[in-house]
């Protein structure tokens, strides 16, 4: 099998720290002339929506609230404490000069990084495409993803 | 801690483009600097002045990585200064 300097990775997790991880390794793996391609599922489709309410039955509609802001409004994974966490965090990258997650996000755009969506987790979910920022792909399943994983040298699951 | 890679050159390499990473932390000197040499012709000189200790790792680690070469880097005061060509 032949490999490609390609990097794939699954974004399942929703949470700032982890979804800065993700953006992180794939600006730099882009800047270092590798092709990424990012697969947002389940939780992770939170770092590409655009921050609108989504949802159309009661239990969708009910997430969609929980779910609300997207890229900006995402809490660490430990320590959130109702939002302190996030507005704590947020403030010390801040004052240490680190890239917010939505500037690390436009970057990763700008320099090619594909934004892949999972098609179940959005039907799941009750999020529309036009739920999404206007750079992600169109939505794609497993397969697409293992295409790519199989073409990669380096796979990550975050 | 100051580490010399030979390039063949002596003397100072002149640079075609300076760029300024200060205060900036990871990734973002690697993302610069890859924006940088991509808008260069080939075997153009980038010197970059940073003041995060990670890049004495990651530059050259980007070099490798990237396929680019790494003129030199080295740490003066608090700043870390590095001259990369575009190899392609």
């Amino acid at each position: 099998m032949e490999t490609d300097n390609k990097l794939s990775m699954v974004v399942f997790s929703g949470d700032m720290d982890k979804v800065m991880a993700a953006f992180i390794i794939a600006t730099g793996a882009a800047a270092s002339g590798i092709d990424v391609t990012m697969f947002f599922t389940f939780w992770g489709l939170k770092a590409i929506q655009s921050g609108e309410l989504t949802g159309k039955s009661l239990f969708g509609r009910m997430l969609g609230i929980m779910n609300r802001g997207g890229v900006d409004a995402i809490g660490p994974s430990r320590l959130n404490m109702g939002g302190m966490g996030r507005w704590m965090f947020k403030k010390m990258m801040k004052s240490k000069n680190v890239a917010s997650l939505g500037e690390l996000r436009n970057l990763a755009v700008e320099m090619g990084v594909k934004l892949l969506p999972c098609q179940m987790s959005m039907d799941v979910m009750e999020i529309g495409t036009d739920k999404l920022i206007p750079a992600a792909c169109p939505p794609a399943g497993v397969a697409a993803f293992i295409e790519e994983a199989q073409h990669s040298k380096t796979t990550l699951f975050i | 801690m100051s580490e010399k890679v030979e390039s063949g050159n002596t003397g100072p390499v002149k640079a075609d483009q300076v760029i300024d990473l200060k205060g900036l932390l990871c990734p973002m000197p690697v993302v610069k600097l890859s924006i940088a040499v991509k808008k260069l012709p080939t075997g153009a000189v980038v010197e970059g002045i940073a003041t995060d200790p990670g890049v004495m790792a990651d530059i050259p680690a980007w070099a490798r990585t990237s396929g680019n070469e790494l003129i030199s880097i080295d740490q003066q005061g608090k700043e870390y200064h590095f001259v990369v060509r575009k190899v392609k």
